[in-house]
């Protein structure tokens, strides 16, 4: 254990905060003025894609926890944004690197990172939620290309998206887990159509998108055909790591810190109520744990050890721990916190119920948190599966 | 640069939880809980020999210079043990003599500390976790006057360091006239805290004053936290052990949802748990900033999961669970008395808030 800062960190730091100065003039209020440009800016200083190689359009650093915690520090200090998330940086990316061809990696990564492709994935179908390796949407052989048809639904930025990474049946023969394909599917090719889904917020962070006859060539499959539950597994794991990020968490922490300084009833600020106060501190706790814990998985995967069960919990954890932060906010602005639409009493844009009720779908999503528990008990714990009950 | 535990640090843990195996078994540990005049000298012995008295230490003085990281380890596997060995003097009452003793002071009590000759503990509860039952000790003029609660070790020590009520620390022999010691039976019974009176009894000030209470106080959080966390593994293994051979329904009952998310909640719980503690541990010795707010935090947090473990395991185990022939009411009861000691939850995460200026 050491985590005490050499000259070289030191100096990291600085050199982290004189880039954050010098482009302070590119960001306001946590966003980028000129989204693509930030993008390009953080990668060619290594602020983003840092560990991905300079081959495939990153920055090609070595993993390095402490960096890597003092840019997160050091980019919530200073309010500047992140730069571009989303499933094809965090997911499709990551997955290529593991298990894409070189053709596939130089072809997708690059472009992936700078902003300039935007990924869906399509995953869920409407009976394939949970159980996801029962999803339906076949791919059936047509000289050297697939006629895929079916439909899938959560899909996320479908809109937006220029390609898909979509899990489909090519051996309807074949064992569940064991007929299914990971393939890219250009959004503009015919026959998909994307329907906008509203959620309870009032917008439609999800799409529905329905196939029909959608012409793909077979070399768009990644990790070989009949292996894509596999794949899909690996990002997965890039998924779930994501959903629980401790630095979003942090960050989020602090804003309702802020908040409880500020907004004041009968003449008494919210921070200076004990009851509030205790579950701010409750929060803060947790919050910090799973920045530890953070920590923890970070060296783990470096010196590759086994990660064991403080890896299984991130999502799960993550996702509750964020939930209850928008709860407590809501809280702490008592009959304001109702406000929702744009009006003079109106707090954070409405902010903190948006991510009160989109943070349970994130709870729900990715594999619910009964999924997750499942995980946990049977990976992490050895205990048995559920026996498959008899066929009705 | 990482965070990990490193090898040395594996084998501390594996060492001691041999050691503890051979010295301080179940069967070992209900004789103690039995008979309250059990001194458990020979389990005692067993960790004077591992080196266990001058964890934190210095060489020079006959120990083996550990860090607050080591000790908390070891306190895990004394929680694990559910040993019958008073753990918190070990190592705060060192600590209180290296950051406010004389040379003289180290001299002559951090040897026979690092040898187990003398037991130490520390009386600073009035400080931490409040005054009751009008406790609290005042000095004047070199005496010591006045009640202290719940002194782990207290009725044993040769050597207690004491808080009194403005902050300051002071070292009282244990043979000092004036002295008297009362059992605090408590629902733990594998630790015997002490109701100490004080009635004119000869002190030496250390320096130090309200910080290094401060410094002794973070200790003694880390070193609960870390007990807590040894009892909520053992509670937990024992549950999925339990869940994977009972059977009901023609099914082992580990098979059934609603107990395995039992268990997932509980893994859930205590990992986060013991990176937190880790951290607070670490920061102790490597970045003082940081030692008070997450060692108010591991204290808290294990306070909550300890009860949520405790409370879960023992239902997983049905019946059985709250016999006294399983055994497993030691940890619940221990994890009891760690929720308790030097502060609950709610008070620490008070102290943790003003700590941050969040709180006058």
């Amino acid at each position: 254990m050491d985590l005490t800062p050499t000259p070289e960190m030191l100096a990291f730091r600085d050199e982290v905060r004189e880039f954050l100065k010098a482009h302070a003039a590119d960001f306001s209020a946590g966003q980028a003025k000129d989204v693509f440009a930030w993008q390009r800016l953080l990668i060619e200083h290594g602020y983003a894609a840092r560990t991905i190689p300079k081959a495939y359009g990153g920055y090609g650093a070595e993993p390095d926890i402490l960096k890597s915690r003092i840019i997160a520090e050091e980019f919530i200090a200073a309010g500047a944004p992140r730069g571009m998330a989303g499933q094809g940086i965090s997911m499709l990316a990551p997955t290529l690197l593991e298990v894409g061809s070189e053709e596939q990696k130089t072809r997708w990564i690059g472009p992936t990172l700078r902003g300039e492709i935007i990924w869906c994935q399509g995953y869920s179908e409407p009976g394939a939620g949970s159980d996801l390796a029962s999803l339906q949407t076949k791919a059936v052989e047509d000289g050297s290309d697939f006629l895929i048809s079916g439909s899938k639904i959560w899909t996320s930025t479908a809109a937006q998206a220029q390609m898909m990474f979509c899990l489909v049946r090519t051996e309807p023969d074949a064992a569940k887990h064991e007929g299914i394909s990971y393939v890219l599917i250009p959004m503009s090719t015919p026959g998909i159509e994307v329907r906008p889904l509203k959620t309870m917020t009032g917008s439609a962070e999800f799409n529905e998108v329905f196939f029909t006859d959608v012409r793909v060539a077979q070399d768009q499959v990644v990790g070989g055909r009949g292996r894509g539950w596999f794949v899909a597994n690996t990002t997965l794991k890039h998924e779930r790591g994501m959903l629980g990020d401790p630095n979003a968490t942090e960050a989020r922490l602090g804003a309702l810190i802020e908040l409880m300084k500020g907004e004041v009833v009968d003449g008494q600020r919210i921070i200076d109520n004990p009851v509030f106060r205790d579950r701010l501190m409750q929060l803060q706790g947790r919050a910090m744990a799973m920045k530890f814990n953070g920590l923890r998985l970070i060296t783990a995967q470096l010196t590759q050890e086994p990660v064991g069960v403080a890896g299984l919990v991130v999502k799960l954890q993550g996702c509750e721990l964020n939930h209850q932060i928008a709860a407590l906010a809501i809280d702490a602005l008592g009959e304001l916190g109702i406000l929702y639409h744009d009006g003079p009493h109106l707090r954070a844009r409405g902010t903190w119920q948006r991510s009160y009720m989109f943070d349970l779908g994130l709870i729900i999503g990715g594999g619910t948190a009964q999924i997750q528990k499942n995980i946990i008990s049977e990976r992490g714990l050895g205990m048995p599966r559920e026996p498959k009950p008899a066929v009705l | 640069m990482e965070f990990a535990l490193t090898s040395d640090q594996k084998m501390l843990q594996d060492s001691l939880a041999r050691t503890l195996g051979d010295a301080s078994p179940l069967d070992r540990v209900r004789r103690f809980a039995d008979d309250v005049a059990d001194p458990a000298k020979d389990v005692w012995e067993a960790l004077a020999d591992f080196g266990l008295p001058g964890i934190v230490i210095p060489e020079e003085h006959g120990g083996l210079g550990l860090t607050l990281l080591d000790a908390a380890l070891a306190s895990e596997a004394l929680g694990r043990a559910v040993a019958p060995v008073p753990f918190m003097g070990v190592v705060l009452a060192p600590l209180a003599l290296l950051g406010g003793g004389t040379a003289a002071q180290q001299a002559e009590w951090l040897p026979k500390l690092a040898a187990g000759e003398v037991t130490a503990a520390v009386a600073i509860s009035e400080a931490v976790a409040g005054a009751r039952e009008d406790a609290g000790v005042t000095a004047k003029a070199g005496k010591l006057s006045g009640k202290a609660l719940f002194v782990p070790g207290g009725i044993s020590a040769g050597l207690i360091i004491v808080a009194d009520t403005k902050g300051g620390l002071h070292l009282v022999r244990g043979d000092a006239a004036g002295l008297s010691r009362v059992l605090m039976l408590n629902i733990d019974e594998t630790r015997r805290l002490a109701e100490l009176t004080f009635d004119g009894v000869a002190a030496e000030p250390l320096a130090g004053g309200p910080e290094l209470l401060v410094r002794l106080r973070d200790a003694g959080w880390v070193l609960i936290a870390a007990d807590s966390l040894g009892a909520c593994d053992v509670m937990l293994e024992q549950a999925v052990a339990y869940a994977k051979e009972r059977r009901q329904f023609g099914r082992v009952i580990g098979s059934y949802q609603a107990v395995k998310h039992m268990c997932a909640e509980m893994a859930a719980e205590i990992e986060p748990a013991r990176s937190l503690v880790w951290y607070a541990a670490y920061a102790f010795d490597a970045a003082h900033e940081e030692a008070s707010l997450t060692a108010a935090h591991a204290k808290a947090l294990t306070s909550e999961v300890g009860r949520f473990v405790a409370r879960t395991s023992t239902e997983v185990h049905g019946g059985m669970g709250i016999t006294d022939l399983l055994g497993l009411h030691f940890w619940f009861k221990r994890l009891g008395l760690n929720r308790q000691l030097l502060g609950g939850p709610e008070r620490v995460r008070e102290i943790a808030a003003r700590i941050q200026g969040l709180a006058a």
